[in-house]
């Protein structure tokens, strides 16, 4: 599996007073197991982009294509394409309302017209990868603590077994332990050959977690690279309200101060050992 | 669909009619009301539809805007024109199978229309050019001669320019819950009534929640800034008359004088 | 005020020893804009029938003294009691045991509630839950009319809170149409507009992108500087609490650790036992240290680390040159 995406364009209510050209030009291909971080600031038109890879939202103009078919071709499968290309959105326990979270998570899958038994077995296998007590399976979801509701609203997505997942700020909100445990679960998940998007504003995370960044700035695509390619950027980074890891600023510093320091460290590991090095 | 619910969106501009007491503007809305259901004379309705269009250019609200209300409710104009059309008793002047349409049913339709029509216009007028909470400040004194029979018209208020306000707010609410629901599969457009209605609980229950939440949030948020009910609390913006005011009120006297004259005159 | 509650409460000071040792002792501590002493907070779940099912204790036995005019910064994860400790300042619920003074003024006491909370005032976290009008002004005049203020007095406060966090130019927007750091410092301009003493903000950047986060804190600190005002603020984010004059961590209801940031940044593995972040610097700096590395604990900036690196290259030459 693949998605390509051809130049597309959004634009926001077109003809009244609210028109924005939220998406322009975007275009980028991406392919089975990536990780990907998806960064820019507030309205930058990321949470609109990653809309249109679920056939949510429509472009205007331009392709999308999954799997070599084009999406915006007449009588393709739109619900099965939500089902492969799995959406978790900000704050994503706000969609939860079943009386069980066993029940809740089985919701996806009953969509797709699965056998119970089949729903189940996706939804135990699913609670299982986001590492939530077996305890739990059948109280209510609405006792758990914001980290573990959000785990459970990631399982109702993975148990629609999709073969992309994304996720809009995932770890927005939480502590530092609700955020480590949400990325512990995507790092398992990565290991099984899942395609994930990341969308984040935290450098720090994006840094640590991802193969791949693509940053946007006012629904342009303004860079599709590295992380260490990316972060080299630094400068044109903060033009747009974004921003380098702090490490990469404290190894700049360093730099100035006459160490002889990697700068395109972008991890405190990475850091370290540039340190070492020198030293 | 949703989003073309007008009422509680204000649209922010500089007009004459945004910087009346909104006590005029409630009067107005009042008597432009009556003076359509005066009666069904095409002259009223002519002087109806000049001082609505004045009333449109003064405030400078796109004209979009106030016909966007109409959207939300269509259904129900076209259901009660089918409803005065069809079943009005008179003179039959068209007539397939068991359809038939008289001269005083197409009459009545067509004012029925225009009567509903108008109503919107006039009454999105005035939520477009008077903030929630100025419209409810004008209730509240408009009405606060209640306050002597016991009744908590500042409350009252209080509540209406809250809901106002949480309208919107709740709009994008369900829009995302509904996204993120189809996300995981779920399909609002197909099936009969009983699948449908059954396909609303994922996103009533958590828009349910939701409200319940922004409310103990809002009310504790102003507990902490010492809301206590009216008892001793002033106003950043009291309400004053000023000049165009009372000239406003000449104006609506008149208009509504015209109207009357006009229906007994002809 | 303090000969205020005396006089009211005199009659039952009579009959009542243990009020008149409350007031003997908030003499004492009258330095002190808040104090918690013994404070317990029990939240008690029933099942359906009413029965008690289990009592958890949001706060257990919490100690805290804040001096005027400080900015003082409440760490803790979710469920650590500190939203449930900033509530109690606001007298927006009442301690189990112990008890809570704002200013001289115990929070048990009902009379007292509102004058508590314009002395103490409080901002949320989340910022549309917490607006209430449709213009910023009126917004931020909320206050003030609730605690009655004259009407041309509210319109001074209202733009002197404006300017203060930055945002007299959108006085007329609608605040829920502004960015998430916008609003957020509207609602502080909202308190600030009551004039009070202190500021307890809980959680207020936890839904922020990084700018808001930042113009947040930095309005806050400005606050603290021109305005004397005390800052508490509750959060997560150790960024936002390097600059601040105190520091309380907070775990399951207990309080932890406590001191300036540097002490508490000294100690990187009790915070990461205790599941927080420590800035990026200090964590480098800590792993550094502990490759063997010469490094002091409790790095807090770059600079610091440049000059303890400097050190060390210094001592690394001269053995060399030997």
């Amino acid at each position: 599996m693949s998605i390509i995406v051809d130049k597309i364009n959004y634009i926001y209510e077109a003809g009244t007073s609210f028109e924005r050209h939220a998406l322009k030009d975007v275009s980028c291909v991406i392919e089975k197991g990536e990780f990907i971080g998806l960064i820019g600031h507030t309205g930058s038109g990321k949470s609109t982009f990653i809309q249109h890879l679920n056939g949510l939202n429509k472009a205007t103009s331009g392709h999308i294509y999954y799997d070599g078919q084009d999406i915006y071709e007449k009588g393709y499968n739109m619900k099965e394409l939500r089902s492969k290309v799995g959406l978790v959105f900000q704050y994503p326990e706000h969609q939860l309302f079943e009386s069980t979270i066993f029940k809740d998570v089985c919701f996806g899958p009953k969509n797709q017209g699965l056998s119970k038994q089949e729903c189940e077995l996706r939804a135990f296998e699913s609670l299982k990868l986001v590492g939530l007590d077996e305890k739990f399976y059948y109280n209510s979801p609405f006792d758990l603590s914001g980290g573990q509701k959000r785990r459970v609203a990631i399982a109702g997505v993975l148990a629609m077994k999709p073969e992309v997942l994304i996720l809009d700020e995932p770890t927005a909100g939480l502590d530092p332990k609700g955020r480590d445990e949400i990325f512990s679960v995507l790092e398992n998940l990565r290991k099984t050959g899942i395609t994930i998007i990341l969308v984040s504003h935290s450098m720090e995370d994006v840094a640590t977690h991802v193969d791949r960044i693509m940053v946007m700035n006012d629904g342009i695509l303004k860079y599709d690279d590295t992380p260490k390619n990316v972060f080299r950027h630094h400068k044109e980074l903060e033009e747009i309200g974004l921003a380098a890891p702090k490490v990469t600023y404290i190894m700049n510093d360093l730099k100035n101060a006459g160490f002889d320091v990697d700068t395109d460290a972008i991890t405190i590991e990475e850091a370290k050992k540039s340190i070492l090095e020198i030293l | 669909m949703i989003r073309d619910i007008t009422i509680g969106q204000y649209y922010q501009t500089n007009s004459v009619i945004h910087s009346l007491d909104p006590r005029v503007k409630l009067m107005g809305t009042l008597i432009f009301i009556i003076s359509l259901f005066l009666g069904m004379n095409i002259l009223v309705y002519i002087v109806a539809t000049l001082a609505l269009a004045g009333l449109i250019i003064a405030s400078k609200v796109p004209f979009k805007f106030i016909v966007r209300g109409l959207k939300a409710i269509l259904i129900l104009i076209l259901i009660s024109a089918a409803f005065n059309l069809f079943l009005t008793p008179g003179t039959v002047i068209f007539k397939v199978w068991k359809i038939t349409i008289t001269d005083r049913g197409l009459k009545t339709a067509i004012f029925m229309v225009i009567r509903l029509v108008y109503l919107i216009m006039g009454s999105s007028l005035m939520t477009l050019t008077t903030t929630p909470n100025n419209l409810t400040d004008g209730l509240e004194k408009g009405l606060s001669f209640l306050k002597y029979i016991k009744v908590p018209v500042h409350e009252i208020a209080m509540m209406m320019s809250i809901a106002l306000r949480f309208i919107p707010i709740l709009i994008d609410e369900t829009d995302k819950i509904m996204r993120a629901q189809q996300a995981r599969g779920a399909d609002f457009e197909t099936g009969n009534f009983i699948k449908r209605a059954k396909a609303m609980v994922p996103i009533l229950v958590p828009l349910f929640i939701s409200a319940f939440r922004r409310a103990d949030d809002l009310a504790m948020a102003m507990e902490a800034r010492c809301y206590h009910g009216s008892n001793g609390r002033t106003k950043m913006k009291p309400l004053k008359y000023s000049k165009k005011d009372y000239l406003a009120y000449l104006i609506l006297i008149l208009y509504i004088g015209i109207c009357i004259s006009l229906n007994i005159i002809f | 005020m303090i000969n205020h509650i005396k006089c009211d409460k005199l009659k039952e000071i009579v009959v009542n020893e243990e009020i008149s040792y409350t007031l003997i002792r908030n003499e004492e501590n009258n330095l002190n804009i808040v104090k918690a002493e013994n404070l317990t907070f029990e939240y008690i779940r029933r099942d359906e029938e009413g029965n008690v099912e289990s009592i958890n204790k949001a706060i257990d036995n919490v100690n805290i003294d804040i001096k005027e005019g400080d900015f003082v910064a409440v760490l803790g994860h979710n469920g650590s009691g500190k939203s449930t400790f900033a509530k109690h300042l606001n007298a927006l619920v009442s301690p189990t045991e112990g008890s809570v003074w704002v200013d001289r003024m115990n929070t048990l006491e009902h009379e007292n509630t509102l004058r508590i909370r314009q002395t103490a005032g409080m901002v949320f976290q989340n910022p549309d839950n917490q607006i209430i009008c449709t213009l910023v002004d009126e917004e931020v005049g909320f206050g003030p009319e609730n605690i009655g203020v004259p009407e041309d007095e509210i319109w001074e406060r209202v733009e002197k809170s404006l300017k203060a966090v930055g945002m007299y130019d959108f006085r007329l927007a609608n605040p829920t149409k502004l960015s998430g750091g916008q609003k957020q410092r509207v609602a502080i301009a909202g308190i600030v507009a009551m004039k009070p003493k202190c500021i307890v903000l809980d959680e207020p950047t936890a839904m922020l992108d990084p700018n808001g986060r930042k113009e947040v804190i930095e309005v806050l600190h400005e606050l603290n500087k021109k305005e004397n005002v005390t800052i508490i603020l509750i959060t997560h984010y150790m960024e936002e609490v390097i600059d601040a004059d105190e520091v309380y961590v907070m775990n399951e209801g207990k309080l932890v650790m406590q001191g300036k940031p540097r002490d508490i940044f000294s100690q990187v593995e009790k915070l990461k036992e205790l599941r927080l972040d420590v800035p990026q610097v200090t964590e480098l700096a800590h792993e550094l240290r502990k490759e063997g590395l010469d490094i002091k604990e409790g790095i807090l900036t770059t600079k610091e680390l440049i000059t303890e690196l400097e050190r060390i290259r210094g001592l690394k030459n001269v053995n060399n040159s030997r």
